[in-house]
């Protein structure tokens, strides 16, 4: 019987004959079908410890599997791999090397709340993918994600001036992810736009763009806030890492 | 009408003094007509917006709180209006924090002494959006009784985004029965827009997500869900999306551009934010209401329909 199941099971993990006799029956080709059996022996004990060490990670433990999550999520309606259930399965498990199989999307939580607002336990799990994303991060499996690069360059704004200039975002960021801004549905939106602003209001944006923004009586609080962010990224690196602080191989360090 | 919220501190935030104008100008238009005051947060500051709590969730407590701390302790208010989703529920947020949280409270209170300002106190001041303020302050019936050019023969789907209801629990007033709005169908904008005449259409994407949070970081994923609202909306038959959210009305704009120009799917529908149609209705000059300054153009539109 073929394996209604196969779409969910890896290619690698599926064995196929093409000449197979067993007992006297010829099971050549998809008769033979079966799964590789496999025995995991590399749990990291650790990873939900470190996950819930990170923000938004805390709750991780109260997950019971229901899927609601899942079943939210509006990055899974366009992209079934996205599986936040699976996901936190997998960390509670301790199965980083199959977590780590989909290090590359799982930044891509748009925080639209529809799986907190749909939790049962309180797990917060789009505080758990930014925590894993973070995680993922620290422990070297990615480079920093754009988001996260979008995530710096907005804070620094805001630690400078207390204030956000959108069009000096859009520069900074596209310049640290060395992308052109010139591209066809920026500039086309660049050309609708100028074709209808009033000149006041552009010679106001212009200046916004020269003079910056700013919050008054911000000195103080930015000294603060840098101090205090130094000191938060110290501790997260520190917990979020604890497996490689107490001395156990890793996959390199943050880049 | 009641008495309430005639006169609260605004917070605009920085979308509003950007590519968020149109909905500034028109609120404030909006507040103008109807006889509301609204006194602008001195020297505010970004509220964190979607970016700041991923660096550190208490970062964004606290660059909240300071806003709230102005509005209510130097300034003297009871209420803080906020346009923007992100303002309003990082507002929201903050404040339910700072209410169950002690180790939100000592992060505040540490950074606000060395800032130099009063931490804000849990409790001192009621953050409501644009659409509360309409709603309790003019109502249904205040706002028939000053249409003057009814929005009849416009069919409008509303949308309300992500961050107005979602997570249910920094909305304590919300879902309380009649009267009060719901978190899975939100239905203030509906009520507001149908007093102005419009038809509303049923639109099952109104808390849909438009992926504004990777709108630059992880554009094709934003294109697909933000045609996939637009879409939803020509095919509920609406002529006009009404927003109310700064992040999610440029989204939709410049997705529908990207749509058209990267994935050669192009959509008619128009956008416009709630309070550039409210004034409308009440009869202010489209170009007061910023109408001119959105990507989607909606002039011809209005035309047809005798309403510029």
């Amino acid at each position: 019987m073929p394996i209604h199941e196969k779409s969910l099971i890896r290619p690698e993990n599926l064995v196929t004959h093409d000449q197979l006799v067993l007992d006297g029956v010829d099971v050549s080709g998809h008769w033979s079908t079966f799964i590789q059996p496999r025995a995991l022996t590399d749990y990291n004990e650790r990873l939900q410890e470190e996950i819930a060490a990170l923000d938004g990670g805390e709750n991780i433990h109260r997950c019971w599997q229901c899927g609601s999550c899942t079943n939210a999520c509006t990055v899974n309606a366009i992209n079934p791999d996205f599986n936040p259930r699976y996901w936190i399965y997998l960390i509670r498990l301790g199965m980083e090397a199959e977590l780590v199989r989909d290090k590359d999307i799982i930044w891509q939580c748009v925080s639209c709340h529809k799986c907190t607002y749909a939790c049962p336990r309180d797990v917060v799990p789009e505080g758990v993918m930014k925590a894993t994303a973070h995680w993922l991060a620290l422990n070297g499996h990615t480079p920093k994600s754009p988001a996260a690069h979008f995530d710096e360059v907005f804070t620094s704004q805001i630690v400078a001036t207390g204030r956000i200039e959108e069009g000096r975002v859009i520069r900074q960021f596209f310049d640290r992810t060395g992308q052109p801004l010139k591209q066809d549905w920026l500039l086309e939106m660049a050309r609708r736009l100028l074709a209808k602003l009033p000149l006041t209001l552009m010679i106001k944006m212009g200046l916004a763009a020269v003079f910056r923004p700013r919050t008054r009586r911000w000195g103080k609080v930015r000294a603060a806030l840098a101090q205090h962010l130094a000191e938060h990224e110290r501790n997260a690196r520190s917990a979020g890492t604890a497996r490689a602080a107490a001395g156990a191989p890793m996959k390199g360090s943050e880049g | 009408m009641t008495n309430k919220y005639r006169k609260v501190a605004y917070y605009p935030g920085c979308a509003l003094e950007g590519s968020g104008h149109a909905y500034h100008r028109s609120t404030k238009a909006l507040g103008k007509a109807l006889g509301l005051d609204l006194v602008e947060v001195k020297n505010w500051n970004c509220c964190g917006a979607m970016e700041a709590k991923n660096i550190d969730p208490k970062l964004q407590t606290y660059l909240s709180s300071r806003v709230m701390s102005i509005a209510a302790g130097e300034m003297g208010f009871d209420t803080v209006m906020a346009p923007c989703n992100g303002c309003y529920h990082n507002l929201k947020k903050a404040e339910y924090d700072l209410a169950h949280d002690p180790a939100s409270v000592e992060v505040v209170e540490k950074l606000a002494r060395k800032g130099g300002h009063e931490p804000y106190r849990s409790g001192s001041l009621e953050t409501i959006h644009a659409l509360d303020w309409i709603k309790e302050a003019i109502g249904e019936d205040g706002i028939r009784s000053r249409v003057k050019k009814s929005l009849a023969g416009i069919r409008i789907a509303n949308y309300y985004g992500c961050l107005y209801t979602r997570p249910r629990h920094i909305f304590p007033e919300k879902d309380k029965g009649p009267g009060s709005e719901s978190t899975a169908k939100p239905h203030f904008m509906d009520d507001i827009l149908r007093a102005a005449g419009a038809e509303i259409v049923e639109f099952p994407l109104k808390t849909a997500c438009c992926g504004g949070a990777h709108t630059l970081s992880d554009s094709d994923t934003s294109t697909k869900l933000v045609l996939n609202i637009l879409e939803a909306a020509e095919m509920c038959g609406a002529d006009i999306i009404a927003t109310e959210c700064p992040t999610c009305h440029s989204g939709l704009e410049m997705h529908q551009v990207r749509a058209e120009k990267n994935f050669g799917r192009k959509t008619a529908v128009k956008m416009l934010y709630f309070t550039q149609l409210l004034g409308i209705a009440l009869g202010l000059p489209p170009r007061r209401l910023g109408v001119q300054e959105n990507v989607s153009d909606a002039r011809a539109l209005l035309e047809a329909k005798g309403l510029a």
